[in-house]
């Protein structure tokens, strides 16, 4: 029988080693899988490359493992944002490496590595700095820069409601980059506030079908990025 | 000289997208645009991170950390709204689905290179997020600025010295003085604000700016 609930978060990354590629989602905190990070964190897993958006805030999830020197480089379209300062203090002493991506590149490296697609074309980031170094090439009059698809070993993921199949739905903005990380990993590993039994997801509604899905854990109450920043909270 | 205000500035520009449109709005001055749109039209918001159809902000206390804009805000989706993941957001955006996009600038130039993400200082963290797929896939790029920048320096200029989001992208500009438009001969003037004169706004600019005449015209 499939059934890829997995008992507690620790147990769901337990085998991520150091030197790990892990997609983590998220825009800012909707759709950040916190007690997955945390987790990570107290697994400990070191020099890990991080794709994901942003690079959290105040000094829990994402900004908690990239604080506990876990992060070797990120991967992302904006690494600052209104409560960050872990990360920029980080680069600025030059002991974390950024790969800075135009945010729809972003999106599209790794819905391709999900696709098994390794490279592709597009204008964004024609004439500037973003595409020095990188192959061009014309179409029809236009010039175009090339990307690579981008793949993990994991992805980190938060969803709303999953099934034991893990077919999963979302909610609102939450949504952002998760469907498309839970194809591009070797592990997927989601996180769900709610497990249904197999049919109380209406399959015209699955967002993500549970072929991309290996891992499953419930958390009912995830907690909120803004309010343990507000509280001044730090992990661990 | 008397000039528009901020809130001028975005009914200025929200006067010019056509009924029916689909409007990505950046973050900071652009967001004003959306309490200015005119009775008789109709926009549809889409925000990056995953909303078309998006609304105003909620009343305060009933925020969903969930249901945010590009600038992490917390908005409303509208009936009719639909969620979806980034890379349908960025096929939108990149496949030139999406009519118009309002941005910020640092530096425009007068061929209509925008430079609004970075000030390429050694110290500074860049951070681009979705700027240089919107003006390289969005049909129509308006930008909203000051004139000017604090200290009075011209924002807009022949050459920008910023890097570049992208090259030839802008195709109108609307600021405190006067609305302007690229075309392929310079940038043009096609409207002035209240009390301020031709004179003025070239005296703050830092590319020749053209009257409005058919040979001039878009």
């Amino acid at each position: 029988m499939i059934d890829k609930r997995v008992g507690c978060a620790a147990s769901a990354v337990a085998d991520i080693r150091d030197g790990a590629t892990i997609m983590i989602g998220g825009f800012g905190e909707a759709g950040s899988p916190i007690e997955l990070i945390h987790a990570l964190v107290d697994a400990g897993p070191r020099h890990l490359t991080v794709i994901s958006n942003n690079t959290g805030s105040g000094r829990v999830g994402l900004a908690a493992l990239i604080a506990n020197g876990q992060v070797r480089k990120m991967i992302c379209s904006y690494p600052r944002s209104a409560n960050s300062m872990v990360f920029p203090e980080l680069h600025r002493r030059g002991e974390i490496a950024l790969e800075l991506v135009p945010q729809g590149t972003l999106a599209e490296r790794i819905r391709c590595g999900g696709a098994g697609i390794p490279a592709f074309y597009t204008a964004t980031a024609v004439g500037t700095i973003l595409a020095q170094g990188k192959e061009s090439r014309r179409f029809d009059d236009a010039e175009y820069v090339m990307e690579r698809g981008l793949r993990a070993d994991f992805s980190l993921v938060k969803a709303d409601r999953a099934d034991r199949y893990g077919n999963l739905v979302y909610r609102c903005t939450a949504r952002n980059f998760g469907p498309i990380m839970c194809t591009a990993a070797d592990t997927t590993i989601v996180q769900v506030r709610e497990l249904v039994p197999p049919g109380a997801i209406d399959p015209e509604v699955v967002v993500t079908p549970g072929v991309f899905v290996d891992r499953v854990v419930v958390v009912p109450h995830p907690q909120q990025e803004s309010v343990l920043v507000k509280e001044g909270r730090r992990y661990p | 000289m008397n000039g528009w205000t901020r809130e001028e500035m975005a009914r200025r520009l929200a006067a010019d997208i056509p009924d029916g449109a689909y409007v990505n709005l950046g973050i900071g001055m652009p967001e004003l645009v959306v309490q200015f749109v005119p009775r008789d039209r109709e926009f549809v918001f889409q925000t990056e991170n995953g909303l078309l159809g998006m609304g105003p902000a909620p009343p305060a206390g009933s925020e969903d950390p969930e249901l945010i804009n590009a600038g992490k805000k917390a908005v409303s989706a509208i009936p009719g709204a639909a969620y979806f993941h980034h890379a349908d957001s960025f096929t939108m955006i990149r496949g030139g689905h999406i009519d118009v996009c309002v941005l910020g600038a640092m530096q425009v130039s007068a061929r209509g290179d925008l430079a609004n993400w970075s000030t390429g200082e050694a110290d500074a963290i860049p951070a681009v997020g979705g700027a240089m797929d919107l003006v390289a896939g969005v049909k129509r790029i308006l930008v909203i600025t000051e004139h000017t920048t604090k200290s009075g320096e011209p924002k807009i200029v022949t050459e920008c010295t910023y890097p570049l989001t992208g090259r030839g992208v802008v195709d109108a500009i609307y600021t405190n003085l006067a609305v302007l438009d690229v075309t392929s001969k310079g940038l043009c003037v096609r409207e002035l604000a209240p009390g301020v004169t031709h004179e003025e706004v070239q005296a703050k600019t830092g590319a020749p700016l053209l009257t409005p005449t058919p040979e001039n015209a878009r």
